[in-house]
């Protein structure tokens, strides 16, 4: 256990570090990767552990990304803090209402429900020009960070530097939060959700409540990735809420591989740099993106942690002889959590 | 008078087209339980591939009015990719609900690419061809006469999906299947060549709409994503799986956005997902669908 804390905090201090080491390019690459991490650490809560798939994770990231606009270029509001919690009210004031709809329903029914709220939302910042710009969007502006407005730092310093830190930071204390949510009895609940419904219900969980929270929870996720990746570009527009989104937010999670907890942050790093790599290669990326889609989901439905699990036990099992009873337990934990998640969401049929 | 006449003319013609891709995602989820996303690439094959098909065969000297069947022979033709899609889907096959729409997902953006790799991002359009059959007076309003014999081939093509659903041995095995799939196999029917003939039939129900909506829209790169909404509109609309409800559900949904494209412009999307929205929380199995056990 220790170990793990170890790793994981050498690796946020390596990514602290990064701006010091890497390029500017790659640094413009990570800040959408961090905003993908905490908006898919989100979609994982409500997919992963508590089997519902949503198509419609799209409606709260444009949620976040707009309430940025709207708070820096409508109201002038550019304090960030100040745009992070108007983002999660907003969330939190839309989600609950829909989620009560939402959670009704299950399996297909739930996707379908969701990816028709998503559209409602895409077509209304489409159409309607005159409150949203329609198609060219609304405008983000640059923000403050804890009143700080970084004024001696050109717009790329400001992103690459200070707002990068401030994400890492965010993703954090999102994924530490995330962690423990999922690692209490609330989240043993979801995952008894998840694997049976209806023997839930009988054991005295109340079923609707606690995926309605795991939905307002999801929401929430979305909408402060969807501010990240608004004053990323600066803009927030339509497509940020097109159902090709969800979809696209769906397969970062499945490619990173959902039900583990580091799935979406995987997901999110593997998906931006694929794509890219392949953009630089060819103009035909979504070909190469799709078939890889295909082969994830067809080959290797347990995406890139799966895939590190399970060479992580063949590597264990090989070692397992020389190493001391402390590692075997280990593995044991990852093996049976392995099992755990590879049973998931197809244990309903 | 003549703007209403307007709007039902219009929004038949658009409900006889989204009826067709429709049926072909009805009657794929009826046997196969998937929601197919790629019912969206399918429509824009038929119709990139319509375009060229008739473009190289009025180059090759086709008598105009002859295009009609260029088209429908092209969205015909086309039921060669259902085979092998439905070959893949096969591998995924009683896995949860989840992995086939993300599937379906994934072919929806590998088509997109391939039909930007062949024809490039530009819209391919085939003119003016439409007026070939010149326009009918309705009334007070003209209407190009191709649009009418669209709307006959679709309720033909309802005829026809309908006999063959009710009136034939074929048809009989595909319902026996869709209530029950394992009672089938276990009384004999080959359930994998079922799927494999359902999965084609859908595919070309797709391909034929899009080939047939080719000559009044050009076929163009995001139709695929698009289509995808509104088809999936009719078919909640309607209810998963009936073919009823695939009818009703495109009339509902044409007629409505025709409505809107005249009236309000700006409620075009937004009046049709309010009514699924309104459907799925009172009926989530739709207006003919049959409510989940």
């Amino acid at each position: 256990m220790s170990a793990r804390i170890v790793i994981l905090l050498v690796v946020i201090a390596a990514a602290a570090a990064l701006p010091a080491v890497a390029s500017e390019y790659m640094m413009v690459q990570l800040i959408p990767v961090i905003a993908y991490a905490i908006a898919l650490l989100g979609l994982n809560l409500l997919f992963g552990y508590t089997g519902l798939l949503s198509f419609g994770h799209a409606l709260y990231v444009s949620l976040g990304a707009y309430t940025a606009a709207v708070m820096t270029s409508r109201l002038e509001v550019v304090e960030f803090e100040l745009v992070l919690l108007a983002a999660v009210v907003v969330a939190v004031i839309v989600s609950v209402p829909l989620g009560m709809l939402c959670v009704r329903y299950t399996k297909i029914f739930f996707g379908m429900l969701t990816l028709a709220l998503a559209m409602l939302f895409h077509s209304f910042l489409f159409k309607f020009y005159d409150l949203t710009g329609g198609d060219s969007g609304m405008r983000v502006t640059r923000v403050n960070l804890f009143g700080n407005p970084y004024d001696d730092l050109d717009k790329m310093s400001f992103l690459i530097g200070p707002f990068y830190w401030y994400c890492l930071g965010l993703l954090v204390i999102v994924g530490f939060l995330m962690w423990r949510l999922v690692h209490s009895p609330f989240g043993l609940h979801l995952r008894a959700i998840r694997d049976n419904p209806k023997k839930a219900e009988f054991l005295g969980v109340t079923v609707a409540r606690f995926r309605l929270l795991a939905f307002v929870n999801a929401a929430v996720c979305g909408a402060i990735g969807g501010v990240i990746l608004g004053v990323n570009i600066g803009l927030a527009d339509p497509a940020l809420a097109y159902w090709i989104h969800s979809g696209t937010m769906v397969f970062m999670l499945v490619l990173g591989g959902f039900a583990n907890f580091f799935g979406p942050i995987l997901g999110a790093i593997a998906y931006i740099a694929m794509q890219d790599q392949l953009q630089s290669l060819t103009e035909h990326w979504r070909l190469v993106m799709g078939i890889v889609l295909i082969v994830i989901v067809v080959l290797f439905p347990h995406g890139l942690a799966g895939l590190a699990t399970r060479i992580g036990e063949r590597l264990g099992g090989r070692l397992r002889g020389k190493r001391s009873a402390t590692t075997e337990q280990t593995s044991a934990q990852i093996s049976s959590a392995a099992t755990a998640s590879g049973s998931s969401p197809g244990a309903g049929r | 008078m003549t703007a209403f006449l307007d709007v039902l003319l219009g929004g038949i013609f658009h409900a006889a087209v989204l009826f067709l891709v429709a049926a072909g995602l009805q009657i794929v989820f009826g046997v196969q339980k998937i929601l197919n996303l790629a019912c969206g690439a399918f429509y824009a094959a038929g119709a990139y591939v319509g375009v060229a098909v008739t473009a190289w065969a009025l180059s090759r000297g086709l008598p105009p009015g002859a295009f009609l069947l260029v088209l429908i022979a092209a969205g015909l033709g086309l039921a060669v990719i259902g085979p092998p899609l439905e070959r893949l889907l096969r591998t995924i096959h009683g896995r949860d609900d989840a992995f086939q729409l993300l599937l379906t997902f994934a072919l929806l953006l590998v088509f997109e690419d391939v039909f930007r790799l062949i024809w490039g991002a530009n819209p391919q359009s085939l003119g003016n061809i439409v007026m070939q059959y010149g326009s009918i007076n309705i009334g007070p309003t003209r209407t190009p006469a191709y649009n009418l014999l669209v709307i006959a081939i679709s309720i033909l093509a309802a005829f026809g999906i309908g006999a063959l659903l009710q009136k034939t041995r074929f048809g009989r095995i595909v319902r026996a299947t869709a209530e029950n799939r394992r009672m089938s196999a276990a009384l004999g029917v080959n359930t994998s060549r079922i799927n494999a003939l359902v999965f084609t039939l859908g595919t070309v129900l797709g391909t034929l709409g899009g080939a047939l909506v080719v000559p009044t829209a050009a076929a163009s790169l995001d139709m695929a994503a698009e289509l995808v909404v509104e088809a999936f509109a009719v078919v909640v609309i309607g209810g998963l799986g009936s073919m009823r409800g695939a009818i009703v559900g495109a009339m509902i949904v044409g007629l409505l956005r025709a409505a809107a494209i005249t009236l309000m412009p700006e409620m075009e999307i937004i009046s049709i997902y309010a009514v699924v929205i309104v459907v799925l929380i009172l009926r989530p199995w739709g207006l003919f669908g049959k409510p989940a056990t």
